[in-house]
C-alpha cells in the first residue's frame, strides 16, 4: 500500500472526544479501538530499538499534583517510546506552592504550546475543568476518587491478552471500594464490555449506589471469588484509613485477604490482578502476589502499551502546536 | 474499470519473482521475507510458498506495519489517526537479506517508512524490494528490485490490488478518478 494522498483513505475509526477524561465518556467501540491499538504498541516495547517516530515534535506535559511513581513513569516511558518530548511538572517544585490555582497553572503551561497534558490531581473532576479551558487534549491520570481511565484500559488489555475476551467473564474486585478510582473506571469499562462484575469489601468500604453500576455487591469474598475468571485486588489505602473502617490490618487480611486457599474457589485458570503498589499480608498474601496466577507485573508492562495507544490516538485531535517565539 | 492483471497473471508474476529472488541470492539461505501491511503480507506469504517449492526450504515471513513511521502522520492538523496494526517479525534481522514486499510502488513514501522501520529491528545485510505493481510517479529516490508488472498511470488514476486473502478475489485494476 502506498502512502500519503494516494489510493488509501484513512480509516475513520477514531476517538470522538479530544480528551481522555474517564471511561464514562467512552463508547464500547472506542475502548476496543484503544485496546487494539495497544496491541500494536506492545510489540514496540519488544524491539531492539524501542522507539517509533510517531509523536516527533510533540510535547507532552505531565502535570502531577499527587505523588505517583508507577503511573508517572509509565506515561513518561510511553511518551518517549513515541518520540514525544516530555516535561514533568511536580507540585513541590511548581508555583502551586506559591498559591497559584490549577486553572492559572494550566493556562500558563498551555501558553507554551504543549501538544497534550497528562493530569493527576487529588480533586475529582480536575481534568474536566482543564479540558474546558485548554485546547490541548487532556489525559486523566487519576482524579481524586473519580476515575483512573488508563489503569482500567491496561487492566482490560491484560485480561483480553490472557483470556481472549472480556464479555461473559466473571470478574471479582475485592478491597477498598470506597476510596478507589481504579474500581470506578474498571467497573465502567468491564460492564460496558459485557463482563459479569462482582465487587466485595467490608461494609464500611462499600459506597452507596454501587449496585446501580450494574455489578453484584457482596461482603463475602468466597462468593465473589467462586468460579471467577479474574480476581482483581484493590489496595487498602493506608493513608486514607484514619476513619477506622475496620478493626485492624490483620483482621482485614483474615477476612478479605487473598490467599491460595481462597483462590481455589476460582476457575483453575484464574488470573490475579492488582493495580499496585501492593500491601503484602494486607489485601494479598505474598504466595498469591508472586504465584503462578499473578499477572501483576504484566499489568505494569501493559500499562506502557495502553498509554502509548491513548497518546497516539489523541494526538490526531486537538493538534495545535504553535511555535512560541 | 480495466483489469490489468487477473489471478493467473498475478500468480505467474509471483512465481517468476520467486525464481529471480533465488537466482539473485544464489538460494534462500539467510533470507527472510517481510510484507508491508496490509496487502504486502499475503503477497509475502505467497512468495515464501513459491520459494519453498523451488528450493525446498522454509523462509521466515514477517509482517510490518509502517503507520507510526509515516511522514504525514503529524502533518494534518486535525483528524483521525490512521489505524495502527501489529508488526510481527519473529526473527532477527541482523545479517540477513530481507526481501521487502508491497503491493503497489507509487511515490516511494511507504517504502521509505518501511526502510526506517526495518533498521529499528536490526542491521540486515541487505534489503531488496518486491512490488506487484510499479505505477511510476516516484517522489523519493527508491527503486524496486523485482517488479510484477510496470503499469504506466496518470496521477489522477488509482491502482487497486485485490487479493483473495483480503478481498476474496485476485485482481489488479486501474480506475480513473472521476
Amino acid at each position: 500500500m502506498d502512502a500519503p494522498g494516494t489510493e488509501v483513505a484513512l480509516p475513520a475509526t477514531a476517538l470522538r472526544g479530544k480528551d481522555l477524561l474517564g471511561i464514562a465518556e467512552l463508547a464500547p467501540e472506542e475502548i476496543l479501538l484503544i485496546l487494539d491499538t495497544a496491541e500494536a504498541m506492545k510489540e514496540i516495547s519488544q524491539r531492539q530499538i524501542k522507539k517509533v517516530p510517531a509523536l516527533r515534535g510533540r510535547t507532552v506535559v505531565n502535570l502531577f499534583f499527587e505523588p505517583s511513581t508507577r503511573t508517572r513513569t509509565s506515561f513518561e516511558i510511553a511518551e518517549k517510546r513515541l518520540s514525544a518530548d516530555t516535561l514533568g511538572v511536580a507540585v513541590a517544585s511548581s508555583s502551586v506552592v506559591k498559591g497559584e490555582t490549577l486553572v492559572d497553572t494550566a493556562r500558563n503551561i498551555e501558553a507554551m504550546g504543549p501538544s497534550m497534558i497528562v493530569l493527576r490531581h487529588a480533586s475529582s473532576g480536575a481534568p474536566h475543568l482543564l479540558s474546558r479551558i485548554c485546547k490541548s487534549p487532556i489525559i486523566n491520570a487519576g482524579d481524586g476518587l473519580h476515575e483512573h481511565p488508563t489503569q482500567a484500559l491496561l487492566d482490560a488489555f491484560t485480561i483480553r491478552e490472557r483470556k481472549g475476551r472480556i464479555a461473559g467473564l466473571k470478574v471479582a474486585i475485592v478491597g477498598d471500594l470506597l476510596h478507589s478510582r481504579v474500581l470506578r473506571s474498571n467497573v465502567l469499562l468491564l460492564t460496558k464490555l459485557g463482563a459479569d462484575v462482582w465487587v466485595c469489601g467490608p461494609p464500611t468500604l462499600i459506597p452507596m449506589g454501587l449496585a446501580a453500576m450494574g455489578v453484584t455487591t457482596t461482603t463475602s469474598v468466597d462468593a465473589a471469588v467462586e468460579g471467577a475468571d479474574v480476581v482483581m485486588m484493590l489496595r487498602i489505602q493506608l493513608e486514607r484509613m484514619e476513619g477506622g473502617f475496620f478493626p485492624s490490618l490483620r483482621e482485614y487480611f483474615r477476612v478479605f485477604g487473598m490467599t491460595d486457599a481462597r483462590l481455589r474457589r476460582a476457575k483453575p485458570d484464574v488470573i490475579v490482578m492488582h493495580p499496585g503498589p501492593i500491601n503484602r499480608g494486607v489485601e494479598i498474601s505474598s504466595e498469591v502476589a508472586d504465584g503462578p496466577y499473578s499477572v501483576i507485573l504484566d499489568q505494569v508492562a501493559n500499562g506502557v502499551a495502553a498509554r502509548m495507544a491513548v497518546l497516539y490516538l489523541l494526538a490526531g485531535g486537538g493538534a495545535h502546536d504553535e511555535v512560541v517565539a | 474499470m480495466p483489469v490489468v492483471m487477473d489471478a493467473d497473471r498475478i500468480s505467474r508474476a509471483l512465481v517468476r519473482i520467486a525464481h529471480e529472488v533465488v537466482e539473485r541470492n544464489r538460494g534462500v539461505e539467510n533470507l527472510a521475507i517481510i510484507g508491508v501491511r496490509s496487502r504486502g503480507v499475503p503477497l509475502a506469504r505467497r512468495i515464501a510458498a513459491a520459494l519453498k517449492s523451488i528450493s525446498g526450504d522454509d523462509v521466515p515471513v514477517g509482517a510490518l506495519d509502517i503507520t507510526l513511521y509515516r511522514d504525514d502522520l503529524m502533518r494534518q492538523t486535525v483528524g483521525p489517526q490512521p489505524l495502527v496494526r501489529r508488526t510481527e517479525i519473529p526473527f532477527s534481522l541482523d545479517d540477513r537479506v530481507i526481501v521487502l514486499v508491497d503491493d503497489v510502488l507509487f511515490t516511494g513514501r511507504t517504502t521509505r517508512a518501511a526502510l526506517d522501520a526495518l533498521v529499528d529491528f536490526g542491521r540486515p545485510r541487505a534489503i531488496q524490494l518486491v512490488v506487484l505493481v510499479d505505477r511510476g510517479h516516484r517522489e523519493l529516490p527508491i527503486k524496486a528490485d523485482y517488479v510484477g508488472k510496470n503499469i504506466p498511470t496518470s496521477r489522477r488514476e488509482s491502482v487497486h490490488v485485490r487479493l483473495s486473502e483480503t478481498d476474496g478475489t485476485d485482481e489488479v485494476s486501474v480506475e480513473s478518478e472521476a
